[in-house]
């Protein structure tokens, strides 16, 4: 029983990512028409967030200390970083530890820029050209974005970890008497997921702007002869996809290190996800993520290793392609919706 | 002759000839030259051209014709080189047999994806062609590598080992793919005055097996069955109600460009008796959407332009780091040589995929029909500019 | 017994009754126009009879056989021929290349590889394809760019393309819709030469009255899913529960 609990809360955090990517690919797609290749890169830049964050958090200037000596009797050299100095070493130094939930400030900025110069500078220009074209053109962006971070923070992962006070374990079975222990941060993830997710309902649901991209979404053209000016809505929609992939990547980055190839990685699966959920569909792609992310816990388990190797590493696949062919609309997708 | 007509037979005789004496084409500078650095005249430089354009070709049987994007031909590349691997394991290294496993699994291994992907065409195939693209590397990299059934040898990759039966294997052959006794890596140089040419047997075999895939190539395009493909991509609803039935020409079209593929995964093999699962990966089959793309769409020339426009980027500006680039800018002043050198860098050497994907972006948005249309513009544009200059002497120029 | 017939066909979408009891009998070798106001079902019923929608009730039979359950390059090839209400052609073609694939259609069926021959040495095909293009009066334009001809020029190709075929019953979905007056009185002098000098039967879908009486000579009335009468075009004129349910809200 705690096994089985065990596998679906592992599930959770990889299927909150796989959500939040899918939420955004699916909103992109629901309102602009567009499949952005570009959008693994986007929860990559969220990742790079964090880790410039921290890095730019842990800039030191280095003093003498006389008092110290360093094991070769030289006076030690200190390392004292800026934010200390400037908020004093206790308050400085939780500054530091909380950087990644701090990087949350940054990032939000960040990816509402970087999607609204994506947005009005290139996909703008390939609403009217072919799905291919649309395809093409992102994929270009998706290697032009992620080289530049390869540029700037090389090809290996960086470990980003959480603050300290998260860092542990907690037994969360203990209510219930048997033993659950899981990660501090990947309940916070999921928490964080949860509320963002619950966000961008909340936001689509009871404002009026939300009300006009939903019905966009069902009929573009009667929305647009009703005089509203649904381009400029979407832009912003675009802005909103990008931050919600930014925010997913920001706080991933303490559950796997961020290396610049982790979009790449996502982004396929995260097309999967949509499409097993229903493009267009955005609780179908909440729905789907969730699920594939557990599918692919269980499948990983050893008992489901052993009787099948390698079936977590194909399990996701496998479901796409059953439900591309048996139900082309996906989960939850809407009839008549891309059904060719 | 060849039932091609003038413009296509000139094509492929021009194309012949730049194959076949691609060594001295490609090797214009001096061997001691500061310029030879951009040779392109190895034997292992050579066949990747090759190999690609192959790979190439193919793929644009089906984007160029069809217009279904496919997102996973990598995985009949990766087929076919381990086709070609087992083949060396187990009979001999001889290519012949080794090739065409190649090319009858990759066949294969097409009919059944194109199969289930065809039932779905726009982006719906390119998710589908992904997803079995990713599949059949998670495949090749730990499914079929476990000690039961090593079908792939995982990480490490496949390659012949000494106790491998290698039935045919004759007493006194070298370990290395040959084709009947003349082995791939056996290279003749020719030295003329301060230049040398390399002469690779490998290098010539898979370049009159492109003529002849590139000749195939011309006739498909020109064959009704050929028509019929590009009548899907203008409009599949006046297909069907014509009486044709689209899929099983696009099924068709699937398995000969993943057929080509598993040709090129083949030759690979046969160039250097290794497989890995890399190969298979999508963004192996992302490089010959660029290469397509780049070159042309639904061009004939267009795929062996955009390969090997590609791969000799992709060699020369990996070699060129900041020396060199110091040395080209010499003769500015200190402050904008160190200025442009600072610009540049992020480009060349290890940022040569940023370079890449800067440019294929610029070409899907202002040239969508690649370098083919790039050249027919300029030389309109050289064509108008003629006819203008005749006309300025009379009346005003249209513009 | 007529070439098409229909029969109880009945197609319902969600909650809303599309066909309902559809009978109709298409003659051979004559003109029959289907008339009705907007949202009568026309188009639906249209494409139940390709294949594009496969109706819940009913049976249609084409020359005995019926043609539910098959795809529309089935039915194409039992010889109906279908013309869209926007010209549906090969847009990136040529002129000529549309002609010679439904030739390639009507000789080799649904599918079959020429791969390595030269299309323009299969002497019938181009043969057929120039003599269809010259009874079109478009073998001037037989090196255009199909996408680059006016519309009534593609009308006329589409046409073309279908007759090509020889097919026995020719559908045709609003075929002057949004053309000019020139180009409508074009287009039904071509249908009046084709079924004068071919054997072949036309149903045709229409809402311009003018083209509808002057080509028809059997008329079903189809309203609210339902045919409501079924005559020749002179009762049809007077017909007191036509006028109020169509021309009544058109005059």
């Amino acid at each position: 029983m705690d096994a089985f609990i065990l596998q679906i809360l592992n599930g959770l955090d990889k299927g909150s990512a796989y959500a939040l990517i899918a939420l955004g690919l699916t909103l992109i797609f629901g309102t602009l028409g567009v499949v952005n290749f570009a959008h693994g890169a986007l929860f990559m830049i969220g990742a790079f967030c964090a880790v410039s964050l921290s890095k730019l958090l842990q800039l030191s200037y280095v003093t003498i200390d006389e008092t110290q000596k360093d094991f070769l009797g030289n006076p030690l050299k200190v390392e004292t970083p800026y934010v200390e100095s400037w908020f004093g070493p206790e308050v400085g130094a939780a500054i530091i530890d909380w950087s990644v939930p701090l990087s949350i400030l940054l990032a939000i900025p960040v990816m509402i820029l970087v999607g609204l110069i994506m947005e009005r500078g290139l996909i703008k220009h390939f609403y009217k050209r072919e799905h291919a074209d649309q395809i093409l053109v992102t994929f270009g962006l998706a290697i032009v974005l992620q080289e530049i971070v390869k540029y700037y923070f090389g090809a290996n992962p960086i470990q980003t970890p959480p603050p300290d006070a998260l860092l542990g374990v907690s037994n969360l079975g203990a209510w219930f008497g048997f033993e659950l222990p899981y990660p501090n941060w990947r309940i916070v993830y999921f928490c964080f997921s949860a509320l963002v997710i619950a966000g961008v309902f909340a936001f689509l649901q009871f404002t009026t702007f939300g009300m006009v991209v939903r019905a966009g979404m069902a009929d573009r053209e009667t929305v647009g002869l009703l005089g509203i000016d649904i381009d400029k809505r979407f832009t912003i929609m675009f802005a909103i996809a990008a931050c919600v992939a930014g925010l997913a990547g920001v706080m991933y980055a303490p559950i796997n290190p961020p290396n610049y190839h982790m979009g790449m990685d996502f982004l396929v699966l995260s097309f999967v996800v949509v499409v097993v959920g229903g493009m267009g569909s955005l609780p179908g792609a909440v729905l789907a993520g969730f699920m594939l992310g557990i599918l692919e816990s269980f499948a990983s388990t050893t008992w489901a290793t052993t009787t099948l190797p390698g079936i977590n590493q194909i399990i996701i696949y496998l479901v796409a392609i059953i439900v591309l062919l048996t139900r082309p609309r996906g989960l939850m997708g809407r009839k008549g919706v891309m059904e060719e | 002759m060849l039932g091609l007509n003038k413009n296509d037979l000139t094509l492929l005789l021009v194309v012949a000839v730049l194959t076949l004496f691609a060594p001295f084409i490609l090797n214009p500078f001096p061997a001691d030259s500061a310029m030879a650095q951009f040779n392109a005249g190895y034997p292992d430089l050579m066949q990747r051209f090759i190999i690609f354009g192959i790979f190439a070709i193919g793929f644009n049987i089906l984007f160029g014709l069809t217009g279904y994007l496919s997102f996973g031909h990598a995985a009949f590349l990766g087929v076919g080189s381990y086709a070609a691997v087992w083949m060396f394991k187990l009979l001999s290294y001889n290519v012949v047999p080794a090739i065409g496993l190649a090319i009858i699994m990759a066949g294969l291994f097409s009919v059944l994806i194109g199969y289930v992907s065809l039932r779905r065409s726009g982006i719906y195939f390119s998710i589908l062609t992904l997803a079995f693209a990713q599949m059949s590397f998670a495949l090749a990299y730990s499914v079929l590598s476990n000690p039961k059934f090593n079908l792939t040898n995982g990480e490490t990759g496949l390659q012949v080992y000494k106790n491998d039966p290698q039935i045919f294997h004759g007493e006194g052959m070298q370990d290395f793919p040959h084709f009947f006794g003349i082995y791939m890596n056996s290279t003749h140089t020719m030295n003329v005055g301060a230049w040398s040419f390399d002469f690779n047997a490998g290098y010539y075999l898979c370049a009159i097996i492109m003529i002849a895939v590139f000749y195939l190539s011309i006739r498909i395009f020109r064959s009704p069955f050929g028509m019929m493909l590009r009548a899907i991509k203008s409009n599949q609803t006046r297909m069907s109600y014509t009486g044709l039935n689209p899929r099983p020409h696009t099924l068709a079209a699937f398995v000969i460009s993943g057929m080509y593929a598993g040709l090129a995964g083949g030759l690979m093999a046969a160039m250097d008796p290794l497989a890995g699962a890399e190969r298979m990966q999508w963004t192996a089959s992302g490089e010959v959407v660029l290469m397509t793309i780049l070159g042309g769409t639904g061009t004939l020339i267009g795929p062996v332009l955009g390969a090997g426009f590609i791969k000799y980027f992709e060699n020369i500006f990996s070699k060129i780091n900041d020396n060199i680039l110091h040395q080209w800018f010499a003769f500015l002043p200190d402050g904008i040589e160190d200025f442009v050198v600072f610009i540049i860098h992020p480009f060349i050497g290890k940022g040569w995929h940023l370079t890449l994907g800067i440019m294929f972006m610029l070409v899907v948005i202002f040239l969508p029909g690649g370098l083919v249309e790039g050249g027919q513009r300029i030389g309109k544009w050289i064509k108008s500019r003629g006819k203008s200059d005749d006309k300025t002497a009379t009346t005003e120029p249209a513009e | 017994m007529g070439i098409l017939e229909v029969k109880d066909v009945g197609k319902r979408f969600g909650g809303l009754q599309a066909l309902g009891d559809v009978n109709l009998s298409v003659k051979e070798n004559s003109v029959h126009a289907i008339i009705g106001p907007n949202g009568a079902g026309k188009s639906t019923l249209l494409n139940c009879l390709v294949g594009k929608l496969i109706p819940d009730t009913g049976s249609v039979m084409f020359d005995g056989q019926s043609v539910l359950g098959r795809s529309p390059h089935e039915i194409n090839q039992m010889g109906i021929s279908r013309v869209f209400q926007t010209p549906e052609i090969f847009g990136d073609l040529s002129v000529m290349e549309n002609m010679m694939i439904p030739c390639f259609a009507s000789r080799d069926g649904a599918f079959r590889m020429h791969a390595v021959k030269n299309m323009m040495t299969e002497k019938d095909i181009v043969e057929k394809a120039e003599a269809m293009l010259v009874d079109m009066n478009m073998a001037d334009k037989r090196h255009m760019h199909a996408d680059s001809m006016s519309r009534g020029d593609k009308r006329r190709l589409e046409i073309g393309m279908c007759l090509a075929q020889e097919p026995r019953l020719l559908l045709l979905d609003e075929p002057t819709a949004g053309m000019a007056r020139a180009d409508t009185n074009n287009t039904i002098d071509l249908l009046k030469q084709i079924s004068d000098e071919r054997d072949i039967t036309i149903a045709i879908i229409e809402h311009d009255m003018h083209v509808v009486f002057s080509l028809a000579q059997r008329i079903t009335v189809l309203a609210q899913g339902t045919p409501l009468v079924e005559d020749d075009p002179e009762n049809i004129k007077g017909h007191p529960k036509v006028r109020e349910a169509y021309l009544g809200e058109a005059a």
